[in-house]
């Protein structure tokens, strides 16, 4: 790894006084990464990609939203009508916050099956929970900008959760509001935060790079890469291959904004927020979907809110709770098969988010809030002890240069997927 | 693994299947509206006939107030015919050099104006209900073109055993069946400047398509964008990966 020369005069003058494109030479050519990552591998450039789209075009909404209470409303439907482009910078922006927590979902439950978490990348995965626990701060504020009925009531029913808190709840929220009530203030003060902490998210992304280049990245099998045999440069190979990702991606987000704008959104928040009318069903985003069944799953207010933040709490501490050597799935034929469990577990867990939280709703909820614990708390660490892992190849390159017979069929799926 | 992911798969399908049908209430009747699917457009002689719906119907208890009469230019009418729409309004303007207001006609830049000056003035003079501002109607109901359709010819005779108050109305689609707002439609209710035969679902379907424009009259360029936009894509797409087969070709992975 000797220092790249640079045939560029204007380069090599800017590179010696300031070294960026060695930098980028050494993080980019240079980096060595396994040469079996499969696509699961594209959705951190992807999460990366919609930061910068959702902060491009949320800096272009802030230069025509007014966040007033008797205005917000309105200067939305200005940029949807009357600014030039103004409706697809507007929807490009909505969609992708949702498009974004589809791809950091994958992302996160790729880490799950790949055991990304594990030593020695415990603090890259906490930086990743960090992320993610600011993302939902930041979507959730946004939610609330356009001052419709959802942003009303969703902002009213969350920020009402701190009310839980012994003793000081009620000064908690009212610290927060502002005021008496969700009024102007609270507006004012989540666009100021709604617009500060994407820039927070950049900057626990870079540490989250920077823990990344330490040891690289995981890859399908979980083993460590012993040597060049068993790597390839980032570029041109990861830029190639997350560009053609990024173009499905694109499709994808393309589709839903032009022809589905509206999927992902409640018909209610294209209604003015009205404090006197409560909506029948009041529902945050989708992507809260499986917390606010936590919540609702236990009866009493402070534990379902003590249980919702555990939810997200119990993420932080995995490294801890999973003791397994072996960080593939692929290898631990019990823990994959609890792994697809806990999927279906947090789209059940979704689904009773979306209903009102009666009859049968309440039990499955119960259930699969039970499970989801479980898993994390009792089978993760159980599983660790008991579970025969399947032996491990020698090296990343040994299965693949000996002619690729090594992996069992089944096992394929998920990494050509 | 497989079966994990299949059973995965099947218990995803069961449960969205099973909150779609618990979510599911009343069956609206579904129509195919012009404005709907990828390439869907505004049919203008069908908007033109929604605004003279909305113009002699509605406008009597519903705002529209996010649009400006200019913006009917979109569906066929003049210069002249809008200046001339827009001038049947009075507006308060000022204040003038004197610091009076004055009263004057309205201008093709001007919003819609609605028909009551505040909502206790709507709801004094809507026995307590409040007609609600239409122009964002279709995007703010579920479904929302078939929704508002489906009201608009949705009025019946109640069940025997179902009460009404004073005021109230029996709609079949709207949630609830208690309703409000007076059977609005009545056959030949408007005499279209086209010639088209005023029935109640005629009427029904023009304005619901009006109104479809008005909550987003930038729709047809939406969706032309929209294909122009993933047809481009699908191009880039393919040649980035045979980009990425030919930098890959001597890897063995």
């Amino acid at each position: 790894m000797s220092a790249p020369v640079f045939k560029n005069p204007v380069v090599r003058w800017i590179d010696y006084r300031l070294p960026i494109f060695t930098f980028l030479s050494h993080e980019l050519n240079e980096y060595p990464t396994p040469r079996n990552l499969s696509y699961w591998w594209n959705f951190g450039s992807l999460a990366g990609i919609m930061l910068v789209v959702m902060i491009v075009t949320g800096i272009v909404l802030a230069m025509h939203y007014t966040p007033h209470i008797d205005h917000a409303f309105d200067s939305v439907e200005w940029i949807m009508r009357d600014v030039n482009y103004g409706w697809l910078i507007r929807y490009l922006h909505m969609n992708g916050a949702s498009m974004f927590f589809i791809v950091v979902f994958v992302h996160m439950f790729r880490g799950l099956y790949y055991g990304s978490y594990k030593a020695p990348r415990e603090l890259l995965w906490i930086l990743g929970v960090i992320i993610f626990v600011l993302m939902m701060a930041t979507a959730f504020m946004g939610y609330v900008l356009p001052w419709g009925q959802m942003s009303f009531w969703g902002a009213t029913v969350i920020t009402n959760l701190f009310s839980a808190i012994p003793f000081v709840g009620e000064s908690v929220v009212n610290w927060l509001w502002g005021g008496f009530a969700v009024d102007n203030p609270t507006l004012n003060r989540f666009y100021s935060l709604h617009y500060l902490f994407p820039f927070l998210i950049v900057a626990v992304v870079v540490l989250h790079l920077v823990a990344l280049h330490r040891f690289g990245s995981n890859n399908p099998l979980g083993i460590d890469t012993k040597g060049p045999q068993d790597t390839i440069p980032f570029h041109p190979y990861y830029t190639v291959k997350d560009m053609f990702g990024l173009g499905v991606f694109l499709i994808v987000y393309a589709l839903v904004v032009f022809f589905a704008p509206n999927l992902f959104g409640e018909p209610d928040n294209y209604i003015p927020a009205n404090p006197l009318s409560t909506p029948p069903h009041i529902v945050p985003e989708w992507y809260f979907l499986p917390f606010y069944a936590i919540l609702r799953a236990v009866p009493n207010k402070l534990g379902g809110v003590v249980l919702m933040f555990a939810s997200i709490g119990v993420l932080f501490v995995l490294p801890w709770l999973d003791r397994s050597p072996v960080r593939s799935a692929r290898f631990r034929p019990i823990y994959k098969i609890f792994f697809w469990f806990l999927v279906v577990d947090c789209v059940v867990l979704g689904i009773v988010g979306a209903n009102p939280p009666e009859g049968h709703w309440i039990t499955i909820g119960r259930i699969a809030t039970i499970w989801y614990f479980l898993h994390f708390l009792i089978l993760v660490p159980l599983l660790s002890r008991l579970e025969r892992p399947r032996p491990l190849p020698m090296s990343i390159g040994q299965p693949v240069l000996s002619g690729g017979a090594f992996a069992p069929a089944p096992a394929r799926m998920m990494d050509k997927a | 693994m497989r079966w994990s992911l299949c059973g995965g798969i099947a218990g995803v399908v069961i449960g969205v299947g099973a909150a779609l049908a618990a979510v599911s209430e009343v069956e609206l009747p579904e129509r195919r509206w012009s404005f709907a699917g990828m390439f869907g457009t505004f049919e203008r002689d069908g908007l033109r006939r929604g605004y003279e719906v909305y113009r002699n119907v509605c406008a009597g208890c519903h705002g529209l107030s996010l649009i400006r009469y200019r913006e009917l230019a979109a569906l066929g009418y003049s210069a002249e015919e809008i200046k001339a729409l827009a001038a049947e309004q009075t507006y308060t303007d000022g204040p003038n050099d004197q610091g009076e207001m004055f009263e004057r006609p309205g201008l093709p830049a001007d919003p819609f104006k609605s028909p009551f000056p505040n909502e206790p003035a709507a709801r004094v003079a809507n026995n307590g209900a409040l007609p609600p501002d239409l122009s964002l109607i279709v995007e703010a109901r579920k479904n929302g073109a078939n929704h508002l359709y489906a009201v608009l010819i949705g009025y019946e005779d109640p069940p025997a055993d179902f009460a009404l108050k004073e005021g109230q109305y029996y709609n079949k689609y709207f949630p609830g069946h208690v309703i409000a707002m007076p059977p609005p439609l009545a056959e030949g209710a408007v005499t279209y400047a086209d010639g088209t035969e005023a029935t109640v679902p005629q009427m029904a379907a023009d304005v619901t398509s009006f109104l479809a424009w008005t909550a987003e009259p930038n729709l047809e360029a939406r969706k032309r964008m929209g294909v122009k936009t993933v047809l481009f894509l699908i191009v880039l797409t393919g040649l980035l990966y045979a980009v990425k087969r030919k930098i890959w070709l001597g890897v063995r992975h």
